[in-house]
């Protein structure tokens, strides 16, 4: 990363010359150049932790968890392995510094702990494949370092910077090393290791290793020591946890809070997600200087054989069209193709028509695993309902969004409803404001739906919604990974998601009311049956119970769709007010229930109906 | 007061002797209770067909100059959450007036309001809240089983006083209409044949005021005396036993029948309803409606012939006019003269109660003003 000469002389002082004389030469070429180096990523980084989430002492705990999670259950999908993670905060107190080995001096350590922060111990385990051990130095103490960065394919974790900076981040305010502790497979030894940063060189520095004993058959378990604050709230850690509890419901978590609390989220399915395919990019999408860097780097093949190699979707014929509109011989070496040759061939790419990326390089939750993972959450809503979206496109990346919601029950009644925002199933806690996601739900009409809307705010009722985007490279706002960036073709996706989530709540709501008015209907009736009863049977001389009786059996003959015959609520013949998900794999929105023949009985059995209210 | 209403013709009201039109009604209402019942053990929605006592469902009937209850019919529905509390509350009082009948007993609409008025068990409802709630349910239970009110064994608070020269018979007593002093004698709710009769008459004409302050000035000043007539007051809107002492007296003694109300749409209502009936009790017109009853004041007209003074003027508000244009288009108002006696009303643009002739002189009406229209036979009809 070549900084630039940027010692441009400062503007010249008033005071320093007299009017008119040239400014006078403070250094020369030589002398800065004396002055110019390499400046390490971690150094980088140490300067400007901010952009990778460690700004503040809360927000560092939530970081280092997050890329500590994420990469596990990165790594447990990848092997095909269901995934069992625990994680625990500790609350250390701060050693006498000369308790551990003082590491070098630490150029930027973090000023003493600020207000409010103390030290934790951050570990989480599991049960994945483990990692070689040649490996776990770089990946745990080298920036910039992983198997995700360099291929289209969805993941959580997508540069390979997460984990290591929450180990510098740890080691620059504690001094503490990270311990990283490994196994591959039963019968292999598990390695301990202590690692730190050469924050200069951005190198791994193995403090120490040793071989222990075991009981898990395979898997990792990372320690980080740092400085930071235990918060509760949206920004949580508590919160993230649940949140990932509820868009990965493959996956079990234990989690013991700093006040020594456990909480336990068993897998709700043992059904792994799909493995996303890696693909290779798609025409649309693809930027300048990256079409250049694939050009050049094919010397000796024709820029047709590249771009059919190259790109997906790309067919000969397909290739020989871009070449035709490019005005670019299909024939020409492809590290040739430079200046307005390149120029006219990238335009072209992004005209030609092409299909759209292979949707299976996408992986979703799934509408009825989205609603499984909401439960894990929200056990007590009244109504759960999802909506998956099919695949589409922008810039050439695939992506899916989803949508899930719980509704009713014991959410609040009197709040703003609750978002939660996914991006390949790993939540987004911070920056609500700035994401498409909160966008998408803000913009949705939600009156639409007889809820209640502030305008242009979120709707306040007893709702949970969960918006997940999935796709093999999503936009973020920045590297911290916190909000996403506004693509038209997101939010037109995100907002179809919402809104056909909406209206299957809409349904379900009105079905409600239309019980509780005939509930209303009912008990009126109820009442006045007795008093109708007695007034017949003085008239009549006949024992009121003989008149009571035929009086109620009558009764569910005009109850139920008196009214209207409203209809049921979408996913026709689910039991009543249970999530009606239409099957999980639908393509697209789920057909209208059939209408025709629904012999939806006026005599409902009463329970069923008393269930819900 | 004088009259207090007992049993018909009977000492006491000892209920084993029952009428024919007892057993009739009885049979009425069991035939009610039966059809409820049988509607609803066929699964069938429970009903009481009742015929609509709306304006759109009554007509004039141009040859007996009355208002008539047109056949259209309202079915009220037990399940049906608008009409299953009526319901419930007809047949409350329907079985009400049947342990009336079986105990050969008579009470007022309010006594049977709270009769039938109790809590719903297991809630704060009330079977009825207030009698407003418990008399349309009555009429509706006399158009729905088509029986009388009497038939029912229920009145009405008593309303209209009478004096005059006529003798009748109430449930045994003879009372001489002549030796009523100032009070007068009360009419009772229940005019019926069975304890009403006339015994002797020697009155020439019948004299009917809305306000009992005008008949009370006129019986001080022995008005019927002199005239040799009946002097009624109905009270304001006229009850049903004024109503139909009004029509038996005007059909057995033959006698013509005079109204005098106020001079503004109100007033000229309550002479409309003796005439032709009401809406609301339409199917009563025929035993309550006297075709025959003569408008006699005041008319507007009578201002400028008895050079009223302007102090007898009130000015006529925006709902006396919208109710004026509502009687110009009642088809029994559509004959001329009745036209230009409203429009006149308008065109005035006040009214007049019949009170203000006092503005004169205080026996200016006994003296002058009826004596005067009597004999000009300035009057309407």
């Amino acid at each position: 990363m070549p900084k630039s000469k940027k010692e441009t002389p400062p503007p010249a002082a008033e005071d320093s010359a007299p009017e008119g004389a040239p400014p006078k030469r403070r250094a020369t070429a030589e002398s800065m150049a004396s002055r110019q180096r390499e400046i390490s990523v971690s150094e980088f980084f140490t300067k400007n932790r901010h952009l990778l989430g460690f700004d503040n002492p809360a927000k560092a705990l939530l970081t280092t968890i997050k890329e500590a999670v994420d990469n596990s259950l990165d790594a447990c999908e990848e092997a095909g392995i269901l995934p069992d993670i625990l994680v625990e905060i500790h609350e250390t107190t701060a050693p006498a510094r000369t308790a551990t080995k003082p590491a070098k001096p630490l150029e930027g350590a973090a000023p003493a702990a600020p207000a409010g922060a103390s030290r934790f111990r951050v570990v989480v385990e599991d049960n994945g494949p483990g990692i070689v051990k040649a490996q776990i130095p770089k990946i745990f103490a080298k920036l910039l370092y992983g198997s995700k960065f360099h291929r289209l394919k969805q993941s959580r974790g997508q540069q390979g910077i997460g984990i290591s900076a929450a180990g510098l981040y740890g080691q620059l305010t504690t001094g503490k090393p990270v311990v990283i502790t490994s196994k591959t497979a039963k019968g292999r030894p598990a390695f301990r290791i202590h690692l730190r940063i050469d924050t200069k060189r951005n190198q791994p520095d193995v403090f120490s290793e040793e071989t222990i004993d075991w009981a898990k058959d395979h898997g990792t378990r990372v320690e980080i020591e740092l400085v930071a604050a235990y918060r509760g709230g949206r920004t949580g850690v508590r919160e993230y946890l649940e949140q990932t509890v509820v868009a990965n419901p493959h996956m079990s978590l234990a989690y013991v809070s700093p006040k020594g609390e456990r909480l336990e989220f068993p897998r709700v399915t043992s059904e792994l997600p799909r493995e996303a395919q890696e693909i290779k990019p798609h025409p649309h999408g693809v930027e300048l200087g990256m079409l250049h860097t694939m050009l050049s780097d094919a010397a000796g093949e024709s820029v047709k054989d590249v771009l059919v190699a190259s790109f997906s979707r790309v067919s000969p014929a397909v290739a020989a069209e871009i070449c035709k509109v490019a005005h670019v011989s299909a024939k020409t070496p492809a590290d040739r193709i430079q200046g307005e040759d390149l120029e006219r061939l990238h335009k072209a790419l992004g005209e030609v028509k092409v299909m759209a990326p292979p949707a299976t390089a996408v992986v979703p939750i799934g509408e009825a695993l989205l609603i499984e993972g909401l439960k894990r959450r929200f056990s007590r809503a009244e109504f759960y309902a999802s909506t998956t979206r099919p695949p589409s496109v922008y810039r050439g990346n695939p992506f899916v969004v989803e949508v899930g919601l719980a509704f009713g029950g014991d959410l609040p009644v009197d709040e703003p409803a609750d978002i939660m925002r996914f991006a390949n199933r790993v939540p987004l806690q911070y920056q609500p404001k700035a994401c498409a996601i909160s966008e998408s739900v803000y913009q949705t009409n939600w009156r639409g739906y007889d809820l209640q809307q502030p305008k242009g705010g979120l709707p306040v009722a007893p709702l949970a919604v969960a918006v997940h985007l999935a796709s093999v490279w999503v936009p973020f706002t920045s590297e911290a990974k916190e909000a996403v960036a506004h693509y038209d073709e997101l939010l037109r996706e995100m907002k179809l998601a919402v809104q056909e989530c909406g209206r299957k709540l809409a349904a379900h709501i009105r079905a409600r009311a239309h019980l509780q008015r005939e509930e209303k209907r009912r008990s009126l009736f109820e009442r006045y049956i007795p008093e109708v009863a007695s007034a017949i049977s003085a008239i009549l001389d006949v024992p009121k119970d003989k008149i009571e009786k035929p009086f109620f059996a009558a009764l569910p003959n005009f109850v139920r769709f008196a009214d209207e015959p409203a209809a049921p609520p979408d996913g026709g013949g689910a039991p009543p007010a249970v999530a009606s998900p239409s099957p999980s794999d639908a393509p697209r929105r789920s057909p209208p229930p059939p209408v025709k023949g629904k012999g939806k009985g006026r005599a409902t059995p009463r329970g069923e109906q008393l269930e819900l209210l | 007061m004088a009259a207090k209403k007992i049993t018909p013709k009977r000492p006491s009201g000892s209920g084993t002797k029952r009428t024919e039109r007892d057993t009739a009604t009885l049979g009425k209402i069991e035939k009610l209770a039966r059809g409820a019942l049988a509607q609803a053990t066929r699964g069938d929605n429970p009903g009481v067909d009742i015929r609509t006592r709306t304006l759109a469902n009554v007509s004039f009937n141009q040859k007996r100059k009355i208002i008539e209850l047109g056949d259209r019919t309202q079915t009220r529905e037990f399940f049906n959450v608008a009409m299953a509390r009526k319901f419930m509350q007809t047949m409350l009082v329907a079985s009400g007036c049947k342990t009336l009948i079986g105990e050969g007993k008579t009470v007022s609409i309010r006594q049977m309001f709270y009769m039938t008025k109790h809590t719903l068990p297991g809630s704060s409802e009330n079977t009825f809240e207030d009698q407003s709630e418990s008399d349309p349910i009555i009429e509706d239970l006399e158009v729905g089983i088509d029986a009388l009110r009497e038939e029912l064994h229920l009145f009405a608070n008593r309303r209209g006083l009478v004096v005059g020269k006529l003798v009748v018979n109430d449930a045994g007593d003879e009372i001489d209409l002549s030796r009523m002093g100032r009070g007068g004698w009360g009419i009772p709710s229940i005019c019926e044949p069975d304890a009403l009769s006339f015994v002797k008459n020697s009155a020439e004409f019948i004299l009917l005021v809305e306000k009992q302050a005008v008949w009370h000035r006129l019986n001080e000043d022995r008005f019927w005396e002199k005239h040799n007539c009946i002097l009624l007051t109905s009270e304001g809107q006229a009850a049903r036993g004024a109503r139909r002492l009004l029509q038996r007296m005007a059909t057995e003694l033959k006698l013509p029948i005079y109204a005098l109300v106020d001079n503004d749409p109100w007033g000229l209502y309550i002479y409309s309803v003796l005439k032709q009936g009401s809406i609301n009790l339409a199917y009563e017109s025929m035993r309550m409606a006297v075709p025959q009853v003569r408008f006699l004041g005041m008319s507007a007209f009578d201002y400028k012939k008895f050079s009223m003074p302007k102090a007898a003027e009130i000015k006529l508000t925006k709902e006396d006019v919208t109710r004026a244009e509502q009687m110009k288009a009642y088809p029994w108002f559509k004959d001329a003269k009745w036209q230009r006696e409203i429009q006149a009303t308008i065109d005035n643009g006040f009214k007049m109660e019949v009170d203000a002739l006092l503005t004169k002189r205080i026996s200016f009406i006994t003296e002058e003003y009826i004596p005067k229209k009597l004999r000009d036979r300035d009057y309407l009809q």
